[in-house]
Formats: structure tokens, C-alpha cells, sequence
């Protein structure tokens, strides 16, 4: 089915736009819910996970980032928190986040879609509650699995300022 | 609590062996080490290549006290501090640019990146001259650099920038000897780590050998990384008291042991071909050595922390509350060192780091630990029966020992005795 947004003056396929929604509700309940084998199943073989600092469009080659892993590097995290001994995940931070604004940015010939949406994430551990906002932007690849992410970027709203530590999956 | 109370408490707060947890915890002397400490001696600010071009100007910090460090059209550096001598609004707002002026966005007061008051709009409101020569931006009393990196001393007078650095002049020569050019930049940007802790939990950690082994366990099992080994029980690494609070963990004697070039940075020198021949091209015959020895881990007290490949810079802003500024090092025209050192440094620290988002938890645990009433002191006596000197007469002792720690303690002691 397609909806056409008279706005944009482009066509909307909503059954599409549900999958990513579906997607990234998804992910974000893994992440809340510590669930990180499921979260890391979510990535292709080559996904890269950017988190920057000190702006959203710095380069990561050149500029320090908060996170800035490729598949390898991923999967290190997961087996890090999988230790029990990462001590700022140990006892793990209580988690809800709220996903919103969802769009669908762009198709590629490929198959993979581009897509974005803000959340705010209610962390909350011994030290109090901090609360963390952003913008996350997504290349999605079709897989005979259903959607994979090959592309995750997470622009924080304070990404310029000083930061509590930040261990669990944002 | 007066001045004088404090004055005399010292002696009972801080012993050779322990010190007392009000130490971290107290704001009157909170308070007391900003006026002490950090107000006085040289603190490390910025690094010159963050500032290359006349004009270029870039805000840091001593602690709370916000700093605009600048280079003047000479190319002098200048630490001015950011408050309009009108009626105190911020100058700059910008966190770095290119400018030869500042202008206050409050009543339009402007400044030049030397520090003079250079106009103000309707002067007829003010009936003499003088306010140009008065008026000024306040500035840090002293500024001096040792290989490109700028300190500032709040006071007029005391010891120089190298008097003060001392034996640790040596940590900044090997780090630059690693470059081929012989200079380091600070370009890749910062991360600013907060944590709810105070900073000397921060400066004591640096160089603790005794922690990585439990603290970062998660991450060397994991990674397969030989890091956990060098501070182990076998390890003939050392760990150093410098003087003056500066503090070392020398890995080189593992280093040697293991004789391996780049091994200190997980790697070899078939990986990064281009980095080895400029070095060579520099140092001949002895560039094995000087890949097999590494890049210093040493704390300059307080707030600089040269951790091979990062600089950590600690900063103060509360008596629980902290900021661990990090970078990468860079090697001025090493680019595929440089990627390498990015990327490891990404991984390792910053609020997410494999390393630091657990050093951070520590810190933040020690707070709330010390709250508690008793025993009211923490033991600081590890390695204390078997203590030596090295051949430059700096007490050393074994990789996991305290001895950092108790030279810490020790000098910080004398600055707040001090007149
Ligand atoms: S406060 Fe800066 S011009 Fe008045
Ligand atoms: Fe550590």
C-alpha cells in the first residue's frame, strides 16, 4: 500500500515504513532489556556503529569519537558486558527509552533503506538518573533474516558537552 | 572552618601510610586546594598545535576558572581569562576560532587576544583615559611551555615551569621522540568525561599499577590483551616517584624483557611501514630501542596524565564532580600511526571506553564509599617495606605497589602547608 505525503510531494510506502518502525522498536527493546546477543544479531557483517562527539557530521578518521566500532569492534562490546565484569554495567543500568519520529529517508537500488528517528533514554543507576536525547539514523539492509542494520548513527543532543559514562547500548 | 584550622590539620589528615577520607569529601578543602593548588602552581592547560595559526584561539580551563587560550599576531601565547572587565559577561563564547578581538555581547567592550581593553562604545560616559591601561582582561600570571605544552601559573612568583616539572621533563622527551618530526599535535578534538567524584581519585588512579588487573579484567579477556600482565605480580615493571607529585608506572624493564618493537602498542613494525621508516630516517641504529621502550605513562600532578598514546587532562569543578578531558596523540606527519592511535584511543576511553567507562565507575564507587564513617582512613602502605631508590635517587617499587600514591599524598601536603 502507499500513501502519497502532499508536503514532500513524494510517495510513502507505509507497509515499508511499519517494517522500520517495527525494526527499530525492536532494537530499542533489546537495548532496554539487555538483550545483547538479539542486539547484536540485528547487525550485518559490516556494520559500523558511530556515536561522535563534539558535533553529528565530524570525521570519525580524524576526530575522536564516543563510539566508533566496526563489526569487530561490536561484537568486542557485546562480549565485554557478557563477562560480567564490566563494572560500569555491573549491576547493568535500568533502561527505558522512547523512540519517535521515525522516517524513512531514502532508498537505495541496492535494497537498503535509510532511516532516522529521535529517542530519549531514562537511564537510571546508582549514581541518579540521567537522561539521554538524540537522533539516530539507520542504513538497513534486506537479508533473508528480515532487516539487518549495516549502519547505525546515534547523534547525541549533548554530544559537544561532558558526559556521564555511557556503557550500556545507546 | 578558618584558614589557620586547616592549616594546622595536615599533619593529622595525611600520614605516610594513610590519608584521611575527609580528604575527598570536604568542601572547605575543596576550597582550600583550588587557592592552594590549583590557583598557584603551573597547571597544564593547552598544547601549541591547538592553536597553529596567528589569532587562533581556543577556550580551556584551570580547573572552574574558564581560560581563552590565544596566539597573538607574533605568535606569543596568551592565557586570558573569560570575564568582561566591564561588568563580567563571558567574551568568547565560541569553544575555538580564528580572531584578533573579543567582544563582550553585553555593552560591546572589546578586547585584543592579548588581553587590552581596546574600545568601548559612547565614551563620553567615562570622564578619563585610563580605562584602556586599566581595564584589561585578567590573565594568568605566568605562561610557559615545555615541547608545545602551555601551563599557567595563577601566582607572580615561584618555582619555574621546569623547576616544577622536574624529573618529568624526561616523560614529554620521550613522547616527542616517538614522533619523526619531533613534535606532537593535539588535533583529533576531546572527549569530556564527567563523573561524581573528586579529582584526586582521578590523579591516584592514573598511575595505580594495582587496579588494571581487577578493574579492567572484563576487557583483557576479551581482547586476548597483554596488558593485564605488565601489572601483574611478575612484572618487573616499576613505578616511580618523580618529585613534586609527579608520578610514573615504567613499563620499560617489561618492555626490554619482552623485546619487542611496537609491542607496547599491541603491534609491529610490518604494520605500520611508513611510521618506522620516517623514524629511522631520524634515529638510525637506536630506533629499535626507542620502539622497544614505548611512550611514558606519568602523571604530572595535578591534572596531566601522558598515557602512552592519550593525554588525559583532569579538571575540577566541584568537590565531587570532575571532568577528564581525553585526546588522541598525534605524531606530526605520521599518518598511518596516527589512524592507529585514533582508533585504539576511540575504543579504549571516553565515556564509553572499553578502559576509562570502568576506571569512571571506580571513582564514582570510591565517592560514595567514602561517606562511610569508618574506618575513616584509606591505606595507602602497599610496597611501603620494600621501597628502593633507582639510580637517580627516585624511590621506586614493584609494578602494583603504592609508592605513586604516597608521592602524591606527600607533595600535596607541602603545597597546602605552604604560605
Ligand atoms: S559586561 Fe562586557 S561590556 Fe558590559
Ligand atoms: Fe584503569
Amino acid at each position: 500500500m502507499h500513501a502519497t505525503s502532499e508536503a514532500a510531494g513524494m510517495r510513502i510506502d507505509t507497509d515499508l515504513l511499519r517494517e522500520v518502525e517495527q525494526f527499530i522498536f525492536r532494537e530499542a527493546r533489546f537495548q532496554d532489556e539487555l538483550e545483547y546477543d538479539r542486539w547484536e544479531a540485528l547487525w550485518t557483517d559490516d556494520g559500523v556503529y558511530w556515536v561522535p562527539a563534539n558535533g553529528d557530521d565530524t570525521d570519525p578518521t580524524k576526530q575522536v569519537s564516543i563510539i566508533f566500532d566496526n563489526r569487530a569492534r561490536i561484537a568486542t562490546r557485546i562480549k565485554q558486558l557478557h563477562t560480567g565484569k564490566r563494572h560500569s554495567q555491573t549491576p547493568p543500568s535500568r533502561l527505558r527509552r522512547l523512540v519517535s519520529n521515525v522516517e524513512l529517508l531514502g532508498e537505495g537500488d541496492d535494497g537498503q533503506v535509510r532511516a532516522g528517528a529521535n529517542f530519549v533514554v531514562y537511564e537510571s543507576r546508582e549514581r541518579g538518573v540521567t537522561l539521554w536525547a538524540g537522533r539516530s539514523e539507520y542504513t538497513l539492509c534486506r537479508t533473508p533474516d528480515g532487516l539487518r542494520m549495516s549502519y547505525k548513527k546515534v547523534a547525541l543532543v549533548d554530544n559537544d558537552r561532558a558526559l556521564y559514562t555511557l556503557a550500556f547500548l545507546i | 572552618m578558618t584558614s589557620a584550622d586547616l592549616a594546622n590539620r595536615w599533619d593529622s589528615l595525611i600520614e605516610p601510610g594513610r590519608v584521611h577520607g575527609s580528604l575527598y569529601t570536604d568542601p572547605d578543602i575543596y576550597a582550600a586546594e583550588l587557592e592552594r593548588i590549583w590557583y598557584r602552581t603551573w597547571v597544564y592547560v593547552g598544547h601549541v598545535s591547538e592553536v597553529p595559526e596567528p589569532n587562533d584561539y581556543v577556550l580551556k580551563s584551570i580547573g572552574p576558572q574558564p581560560v581563552i587560550m590565544s596566539r597573538d599576531k607574533q605568535g606569543q601565547i596568551h592565557l586570558l581569562l573569560n570575564r568582561c572587565s566591564h561588568r563580567a559577561n563571558l567574551v568568547c563564547d565560541a569553544q575555538k576560532g580564528n580572531s584578533s578581538a573579543f567582544r563582550c555581547p553585553y555593552h560591546g567592550w572589546t578586547f585584543s587576544n592579548t588581553g587590552k581593553l581596546l574600545g568601548y562604545p559612547f565614551n563620553s560616559g567615562y570622564d578619563g583615559t585610563a580605562l584602556k591601561s586599566e581595564l584589561g582582561l585578567g590573565r594568568v600570571a605566568r605562561v610557559a611551555s615545555y615541547q608545545g605544552f602551555v601551563f599557567g601559573s595563577f601566582a607572580q612568583d615561584g618555582p619555574t615551569l621546569e623547576e616544577h616539572l622536574g624529573a618529568a621533563t624526561d616523560a614529554f622527551d620521550r613522547l616527542v621522540r616517538l614522533s619523526p618530526t619531533g613534535e606532537v599535535e593535539l588535533t583529533a578534538g576531546w572527549l569530556k568525561h564527567k563523573v561524581k567524584a573528586n579529582w584526586k581519585m582521578l590523579v591516584e588512579n592514573e598511575t595505580d599499577g594495582y587496579h588494571p588487573q581487577f578493574v579492567h579484567a572484563s576487557i583483557f579477556s576479551v581482547a586476548d590483551s597483554g596488558i593485564g600482565e605488565l601489572y601483574g605480580d611478575k612484572s618487573v615493571a616499576v613505578c616511580r616517584d618523580l618529585g613534586n607529585g609527579h608520578t610514573e608506572n615504567d613499563l620499560r624493564p617489561e618492555f626490554r624483557r619482552l623485546d619487542q618493537p611496537l609491542g607496547w602498542f599491541g603491534t609491529d613494525p610490518a604494520k605500520v611501514p611508513g611510521y618506522v621508516d620516517q623514524l629511522t630516517a631520524v634515529h638510525g641504529d637506536n630506533t629499535r630501542e626507542i620502539l622497544i621502550d614505548g611512550s611514558p605513562h606519568v602523571m604530572v600532578f595535578p591534572n596531566l596524565f601522558i598515557a602512552e598514546i592519550q593525554l588525559f587532562v583532569i579538571q575540577p569543578l566541584a568537590v565531587d564532580e570532575t571532568v577528564q578531558h581525553v585526546t588522541a596523540v598525534q605524531y606530526k606527519g605520521s599518518p598511518d600511526m596516527n589512524r592507529r592511535m585514533l582508533q585504539q584511543t576511540i575504543g579504549s576511553v571516553g565515556p564509553a571506553g572499553f578502559l576509562l567507562a570502568d576506571d569512571s565507575e571506580m571513582y564514582e564507587r570510591n565517592q560514595r564509599g567514602v561517606h562511610a564513617r569508618t574506618p575513616e582512613w584509606l591505606t595507602i602502605k602497599r610496597g611501603l617495606h620494600r621501597e628502593r631508590r633507582d639510580e637517580n635517587d627516585h624511590v621506586i617499587g614493584d609494578a602494583t605497589d603504592e609508592v605513586p600514591q604516597r608521592a602524591i599524598w606527600k607533595h600535596y601536603r607541602s603545597l597546602m602547608e605552604g604560605q
